[in-house]
């Protein structure tokens, strides 16, 4: 009966958001106040409609209602709770319930705090986000509805993938979904101000909260699906450039872009037309990775063709919102003339080059990604496209972006010195030289990854102190003066010494990385670069709903002991499906990565141990990428409400 | 009779082999090991998706990774190697996709756009500015209207 009632939610959630698109649309239009304020409670009521029907939903899957088919199939009463709760969102149903939800969130979010704004660009700003949500409730509705009921409800479930049964994946996608979600407060906001015909300073002020925080959002779900990756794949690696990763890359560097160029129009009022471009393409890339995700296509043709219903309908959900907002821009191109003019040695158009180095790298990437697609269906050529590709593809525009993001951030708005600025940069440039050189001579094999990666991510970092101590500008107590910058200021350092130290850590993974596959008996001791590990003992050992393998191994540097560690393979018997659980002992300069393998025919166990340098500094950095941009949205000056605090301090009267 | 089997499913893919390169595939000599290593991590697993046979755990991926060793044993160099593997599998199991034909596309798309986007900006730069607008029609009607007041 609760399952009818979260169904029945969910179609009134699609009949409320026609209204929330269509009545305040015509309302702006007509300027009827009245047709403009059913935006906010529409909004609304589409959160709570569809929050019902996901919690129906997650009722469900901790009741273990198997007369569901969602749940039969993705559940299993002997699963921890945990992963009952977040098999909610492992399977393509929930988990588009959940876009769904994240979307209706973001919609209500403005009916909340956007008292501030215009009333027809508020109506128009949840108009756009309630026809997203119209299109989408209605493919859920329509071609993936979780509701679905079995006619014979079997007596237990299929079980969620063992893979996604870990606190890692549990996590990954909502935070990765409120981020491509959250891209869609852009859009909205873009495709608002087009209609609008005005886009000016106050416009790009409203739109970088929330750009920002779905950018936070999605750097968090992208750090946690490679940190998953690292440790529970089994090898250590954090990063595969595979199209469902790719999917989320493109609209992270177009967050990027559109973060830097939304800066110049609120403090220059120029590129006016070149962000609300971006607004749109960020938002079309997180379509585009859904369909990716969703449909399979890319992963392999056939897989498209099983289910073609899903992935045509995504397809016309993406060129409907991106072509009618590509169309709605070029007719309207003529609203967005720049006003502030700048010279080509200038704050503005060191921020025009980050924004074309990372579109650009976001093309790249597109097109590797689809490229597989384009060839067997365009040519017939049947080729694959994998990482040695973006390696060398995509890493230089990354290394320029790195070498001129110190300077161009430390450059004058308008007019700039370029000599003034790469003279301040100065002790830094030496600093970042001797660092590469010393990374250079203390390195055992030859590659050149690892110093250029010191040098560049050295010059990232101190370039990001500097600039944040030159605004503390001359005379006494700088360093008191150091810690009343604006938060947006340290969001600024803090974000770009991050990106460094993830620049750091990748190419310390990559060139730094020491390995051990090997067979080695019980009691036997071998080395592993500085340390020595003894496999003690392996034992069967059961688990809540697998059997596990475990492990004891002994890690010991020059006789002292460091670690016990306890890696384990697992068989999960409802999926019939190994896993493979790393043990780790996270330290400040390298993790130690160890893992269990099979009995050998001729006694002993296969091994595999890796020395991963600095792997916790890859983490770290992108925790850092996150707080910045926490710091940039805690700014008084940003924050989503500040205006409307402002309006009613204005509102004194000045007599 | 189905309960039996799963088990029984469940004891064979236990017993298989459950991780990437296994000890006992790796060749003595350390620099042809390296090299069939850095060749494997090219080379996608037909049967997988998207893993390279250095990290599959597929039955023909230990195989590729076999012929690998068998082929550097023999003296062929990682060209030949790779090409054997082409001949054989397509250029589905290059994860390095050739500069050759149509991939040129691949490869110069990036370094075009950049060109593009470059020379856009450029001119854009280069246009001679249009002096800044003063009010719109309505916008001088509202300003007329409130210095009326």
């Amino acid at each position: 009966m609760i399952v009818e009632l979260g169904h029945f939610a969910l179609i009134l959630a699609l009949m409320v958001a026609v209204l929330q698109t269509v009545v305040p649309l015509w309302g702006a239009q007509q300027r009827n106040p009245a047709l403009m304020a059913l935006a906010a409670p529409a909004a609304v009521t589409q959160l709570a409609l569809v929050a019902f029907a996901f919690g129906v939903l997650t009722w469900a899957f901790v009741v273990s209602d198997f007369s569901l088919a969602v749940v039969t199939a993705n559940s299993h009463t002997l699963k921890p709770m945990l992963y009952k709760v977040s098999g909610v969102w492992g399977n393509h149903e929930g988990s588009l319930l959940l876009w769904v939800l994240i979307l209706a969130l973001f919609g209500a979010a403005v009916a909340w705090f956007g008292a501030n704004l215009p009333a027809t660009l508020r109506a128009r700003v949840i108009a756009v986000q309630g026809s997203i949500g119209v299109a989408f409730l209605a493919f859920l509705i329509f071609t993936s509805n979780p509701f679905w009921r079995l006619a014979e409800p079997p007596l237990n479930g299929q079980d969620l993938n063992p893979l996604l049964q870990d606190p890692g994946l549990a996590f990954h996608p909502p935070f990765l979904y409120l981020g491509y979600v959250g891209l869609s407060m852009a859009f909205s906001f873009a495709v608002a101000a087009l209609i609008e015909g005005r886009v000016d300073a106050a416009w790009a002020r409203w739109v970088r909260p929330w750009t920002l925080s779905a950018w936070v959002f999605l750097t968090i779900g992208i750090a946690l699906g490679s940190w998953w990756a690292y440790y529970e794949l089994g090898w250590g690696g954090f990063w595969f450039w595979d199209p469902v990763e790719n999917a989320s890359f493109m609209p992270w560097l177009l967050a990027v872009a559109l973060l830097h160029s939304a800066i110049v129009v609120e403090k220059r009022e120029s590129l006016k037309s070149w962000t609300i471009l971006l607004s749109i393409l960020a938002f079309g890339f997180s379509l585009i990775g859904t369909f990716i995700v969703r449909s399979g296509v890319i992963t392999s043709v056939h897989s498209f063709a099983s289910d073609p219903a899903r992935g045509v309908f995504i397809l016309a959900i993406l060129a409907f919102f991106t072509g009618g907002a590509l169309l709605l821009f070029a007719l309207r191109a003529g609203v967005m003339e720049a006003k502030g003019l700048f010279g080509l040695v200038s704050r503005e158009s060191a921020l025009v080059a980050n924004n074309i180095l990372l579109a650009v790298s976001a093309f790249v990437v597109f097109i590797g990604t689809i490229w597989p697609l384009l060839a067997e269906v365009v040519i017939g050529r049947t080729v694959s496209v994998g990482e040695p590709f973006f390696n060398a593809a995509f890493t230089p525009f990354i290394v320029v972006l790195a070498v001129i993001l110190p300077a161009g951030a430390m450059l004058a708005w308008k007019r700039g010195n370029l000599g003034r600025a790469l003279a301040g940069l100065g002790p830094v440039l030496v600093l970042t030289v001797a660092l590469g050189g010393l990374a250079f001579a203390m390195q055992t094999g030859r590659s050149a990854l690892g110093p250029v990666g010191v040098a560049l991510a050295a010059w990232v970092v101190l370039g990001a102190a500097l600039d944040l101590w030159s605004r503390t500008g001359r005379g006494g107590n700088r360093l008191g003066r150091l810690f009343r910058l604006p938060r947006a200021d340290w969001g600024k350092a803090t974000a770009h010494a991050g990106l460094g130290i993830v620049i750091f850590a990748v190419a310390a993974l990559h060139s730094w990385k020491v390995e051990v596959i090997r067979v080695a008996q019980l009691g036997e001791t071998f080395p592993l670069g500085a340390y020595e590990i003894t496999l003690k003992d392996v034992r069967q050992v059961p688990g809540p709903n697998y059997t596990s393998t475990m492990a004891e191994m002994v890690v010991t540097k020059a006789g002292a002991a460091v670690a016990t560690l306890y890696p384990e393979k697992r068989v999960y018997p409802v999926q019939a499906m190994p896993t493979t659980e790393a043990a780790i002992h996270q330290g400040a300069f390298r993790d130690l990565y160890l893992v269990i393998g099979d009995p050998q025919p001729a006694g002993g166990w296969a091994v595999r141990g890796y020395i991963e340098p600095f792997a916790s500094w890859l983490w770290t950095g992108c925790a850092l990428m996150a707080l910045g941009g926490l710091l940039s949205l805690t700014d008084r000056r940003y924050r989503v409400a500040a205006g409307a605090a402002k309006t009613r301090l204005a509102g004194v009267p000045a007599e | 009779m189905t309960a039996l089997r799963a088990a029984l499913l469940a004891l064979l893919l236990a017993a298989t082999p459950a991780l990437a390169v296994q000890p006992d595939e790796m060749l003595a000599d350390p620099v042809l090991e390296a090299r069939a290593r850095d060749i494997s991590r090219q080379i996608r697993c037909p049967v997988c998706q998207g893993e390279s046979i250095d990290d599959s755990n597929a039955a023909i991926s230990r195989d590729l990774r076999i012929i690998i060793r068998e082929r550097l044993t023999a003296g062929d160099s990682d060209e030949q190697v790779i090409d054997f593997l082409v001949d054989r599998y397509g250029e589905f199991v290059l994860f390095n996709p050739r500069v050759s034909g149509s991939n040129l596309i691949l490869w110069l798309a990036g370094p075009a756009m950049l060109l593009v986007a470059g020379g856009i900006a450029f001119a854009t730069f280069r246009r001679k500015p249009t002096p800044e607008d003063g009010l719109s029609a309505d916008e001088q009607a509202r300003l007329e209207e409130i210095l009326k007041k």
